[in-house]
């Protein structure tokens, strides 16, 4: 509960972002009238994640940018590149890891999956927390495993109230424009087999 | 953390300002989609209208607008579905239905090319299938697919255009009776239709319905060279779930593509083979000879079971519930997009009948055979996108890929199953069309990326917005993103042909010595007014700019008026409108050399006019009328005339 209360406290702090995010799309329109023959490179800013809108319900990108318990899957999932994925239409449930999750992992993990070398292995492991669904908590319930976006299942266990996603028990549900957000407690790594 | 999160990206906009080149549009773009005032584009492109349930004809690489044509729904701009004559288009076996969900427009092809004689498009929610001319571009066949629901796997035509096909997406009790819902499993049927094209006149005749288990079949493309023959379907929910299918349809990691056999089938049924089951189902065809469209109830169907023809149906493990079912040029290779999936799955046609040859099996399912997928599978595109949809090739050996959860179209090679470029699309896409990009000769120098979703890529219209449609160049070794156009409705699907095989023989005009329509009339003094009980029948001429007769008197309240308006011009280009004030339907647009008729149901007496509503003339505000009406027991009697 506390933290879907600071999620709350934070859209302000994202609006903040989106200002900046405003000045960068004036620069782009800009430099889209420039005359210039090459434009191979240009699609690395470019896509939904980067539309002004203040009117739409937060969509699942925005809630973890928003929130001060997810700095890391934020870090993680811009280095891998997967900003637009996860504004899509969706609909998509992310299972969000909390930065007490990633600091879990052995040391220097973290570090070694941000490099863009492992770029990757990054976006695999951040896929494997993605399902195309949105379903609440008890909905979850449900199920017995879950299809990720990396093209692996992962599992569904239920120990009383708790859901338990791939080992990792949600702890926190935020409904999306998109889709929902459930702040989990672990990393959920991949399968290394299926 | 944050903080610093926020200075990075302060930091990158001011790093963006100062790049010297950005988006799509850069000069050299501009030039290779400017087609210049008196030029005329390269291709057309028909895509499809979804909620419109029309089709509209567009230009490329120009993405102008030409034409929408209506199809499954009526069309006050024409009159399409409002006249006498066009309204039996739209009878269907739940009577009068001036609506669909139109999706997969295809065009005819002769020797797997296409041949630019008809197009078909399906109506996706009361299953219909739609005949247009690419002469006149008017619809001019549609008939209905019984024992179906949600009929997407539609409309694929055969590389002889034999049959226009259709399968159900929805499976559903066959006959159609009353039984409880989660019955579904093992007692509903998902009819795929082979629908005959006659090779002359284009004229649809169902053949045959084969009766398949009670999955969704949903989406299906035609063998082509050492394929043609066989068709492919791929289908969902094999778990046969009747409810919350987003999780329960989910649960096999493989669905199937279905191959069908089909020469084996239409073998079959040539020799007697199959049942015959009552049905009703409506056949609308449009004449041009008379303008006018009939609607004939068919009362019979041919169904076929599979398991009675061996040899003629198997399942192929397709990962994912794949969506898109698409098959290479060539011929070889049938590909899934699993649309819950990373991975493109490639099967391979000549693995399928060693398959078969060698009986690979790994069960069966309701008494079909399913082949072991490791000995159909190709290849596995490992794409790195999301969501993969649709698959169009450009017939030098590359695909290219949707993908709807990463918004991007990716070019893959066909054998080596290799990425060779991605593209961002903006907004995730769709469909995508190469023109003759289902054929066995693509022409391969764009494709059109047809986006579900728009946002910000053009002034704001307020929540409801045009779809948006980007076009690549793909005639180089990468795919360059040259033009951004807005569509109407919800193109599902597109297809595109070289203008030279369709514009030079596009009608100008139907020629009115040859009118057959029983109310028209082909010269002025034929004009006349005859009452005929409470029905009036009114055969007017139109020419600019005037009307024959102009002045109507004798008719009642409570009249029935069949305004019936032939167009006396001759020449290109002129058509005439007609309105009638209080007419509860819509306007006719009538062609030159072409009859329409409009009722009016007088409901108040005074002196009513009509006009002309094309702007056709210099005289054009001249052009109009009066009708006089009368309280229902008067007794003027009916006189009509023109410039007295």
């Amino acid at each position: 509960m506390q933290t879907t209360t600071k999620f709350r406290l934070l859209i302000g702090s994202f609006l903040m972002l989106m200002l900046f995010v405003g000045c960068k799309n004036e620069a782009k329109t800009e430099a889209a009238q420039a005359s210039s023959t090459d434009t191979s490179e240009e699609v690395v800013k470019q896509g939904q994640a980067f539309i002004e809108d203040d009117g739409s319900t937060p969509n699942v990108l925005q809630i973890a940018i928003g929130s001060p318990d997810h700095t890391t899957l934020v870090a993680a999932v811009q280095a891998a590149g997967l900003e637009n994925a996860l504004v899509n239409a969706g609909p998509l449930m992310v299972f969000a890891p909390t930065n007490a999750a990633f600091d879990a992992l052995p040391e220097g993990t973290v570090e070694n999956l941000l490099k863009p070398e492992n770029k990757d292995a990054l976006a695999n492991i951040l896929k494997h927390h993605v399902t195309a669904g949105n379903y609440s908590k008890d909905f979850l319930k449900k199920f017995k495993k879950l299809g990720q976006a990396n093209d692996q299942n992962t599992t569904i266990e239920v120990k009383g109230d708790d859901v338990y996603v791939g080992g990792a028990k949600i702890i926190a549900s935020i409904k999306a424009g998109n889709g929902i957000v459930h702040v989990v407690d672990k990393v959920i790594l991949p399968p290394t087999q299926e | 953390m944050l903080a610093f999160l926020g200075l990075v990206m302060v930091f990158t906009s001011c790093n963006d300002s100062g790049k010297k080149s950005s988006g799509a549009l850069a000069s050299n773009n501009a030039e290779k989609v400017y087609v210049a005032p008196g030029e005329q584009d390269e291709f057309y492109a028909f895509m499809s209208g979804g909620y419109s349930g029309n089709l509209t004809v567009y230009g490329l690489p120009s993405g102008r607008m030409f034409k929408e044509i209506p199809v499954f729904s009526q069309f006050p701009t024409s009159g399409y579905g409002y006249s006498e004559e066009t309204k039996p288009m739209l009878n269907t076996s739940f009577g009068f239905v001036p609506w669909d969900d139109s999706h997969h427009p295809d065009i005819s092809q002769t020797n797997g090319e296409l041949d630019g004689r008809w197009i078909f498009i399906n109506g996706n929610n009361t299953p219909r299938i739609a005949r247009i001319s690419l002469t006149t571009f008017e619809t001019e066949e549609i008939i209905e697919v019984p024992n179906s629901a949600g009929n997407h796997s539609s409309s694929f035509i055969t590389e002889n255009t034999e049959y226009v096909v259709a399968g159900t997406r929805f499976s559903v009790p066959v006959p159609q009776r009353d039984m409880p819902i989660n019955e579904y499993k093992g007692n509903f049927k998902g009819a795929l239709s082979f629908i005959s094209v006659d090779p002359e006149d284009g004229r649809m005749d169902l053949k045959f319905q084969i009766m398949m288990p009670g999955f969704n079949y949903d989406l299906s493309h035609p063998g082509r060279g050492k394929s043609h023959g066989w068709f492919f379907f791929t289908t969902y929910n094999t778990e046969e779930a009747n409810s919350l299918l987003e999780v329960n349809a989910s649960q096999n990691d493989k669905d199937f593509i279905a191959a069908i056999n089909w020469k084996k089938i239409e073998e079959y049924v040539n020799n007697g083979g199959g049942t015959i089951m009552p049905a009703n189902y409506a056949h609308n065809v449009y004449r041009d000879e008379n303008h006018t469209a009939t609607s004939t109830m068919k009362k019979e169907v041919l169904t076929v079971d599979p398991t009675k023809v061996p040899g003629a149906v198997y399942f192929l493990p397709t990962p994912k519930s794949p969506h898109g079912c698409d098959v290479d040029p060539t011929g070889n290779y049938i590909i899934g997009n699993g649309k819950l999936s990373a991975d493109l799955t490639v099967h391979s046609f000549d693995k399928m009948l060693a398959a078969i040859e060698g009986k690979k099996f790994d069960g069966e399912a309701y008494g079909i055979p399913i082949l072991k997928f490791e000995d159909v599978l190709a290849g596995t595109v490992k794409s790195g996108g999301l969501g993969p949809l649709h698959t169009e090739f450009d017939g030098e050996g590359n695909a290219y890929t949707t993908f709807f959860i990463s918004s991007e179209v990716v070019m893959w090679k066909l054998g080596t199953w290799e990425v060779i470029d991605r593209k961002p699309t903006y907004y995730s896409v769709g469909h995508l069309m190469i023109p003759g990009g289902n054929s066995r000769k693509p022409f391969g120098k764009y494709v059109v990326a047809m986006n579900k979703i728009t946002k910000d890529r053009y002034l704001p219209t307020g929540p409801e917005l045009e779809h948006s449609a980007q076009l690549y160049d793909i005639s180089g070794d990468k795919m360059e993103l040259i033009y951004d156009f807005p569509t109407h409705g919800e193109p599902h699907y597109a297809a595109g042909i070289p203008a030279e095989l369709i514009a030079p023989k596009s009608q100008k005009i139907y020629k009115l010595a040859e009118n057959e329509h029983p109310y028209a009339v082909t010269t002025p003094d034929g004009a006349k007014v005859v009452r005929e009980g409470r029905e009036v029948h009114v055969y007017m001429s139109m020419i600019r700019s005037h009307f024959t007769p102009d002045n109507i008197e004798g008719i009642k309240v409570g009249d029935k008026v069949y305004f019936h308006i032939t167009n006396h011009e001759q020449d290109f280009d002129v058509p005439h409108g007609f309105a009638m004030i209080g007419a509860n339907n819509s306007e006719l647009l009538i062609m030159p050399g072409q009859t329409k008729s409009l009722v009016w149901e007088p409901k108040q007496e005074g002196v009513w006019p009509f006009y002309c509503t094309d702007f056709c003339s210099a005289l054009h505000q001249e052009m109009q009328g009066y009708v006089r009406v009368s309280p229902a027991n008067s007794n003027i009697d009916l006189s009509w005339s023109l410039g007295e």
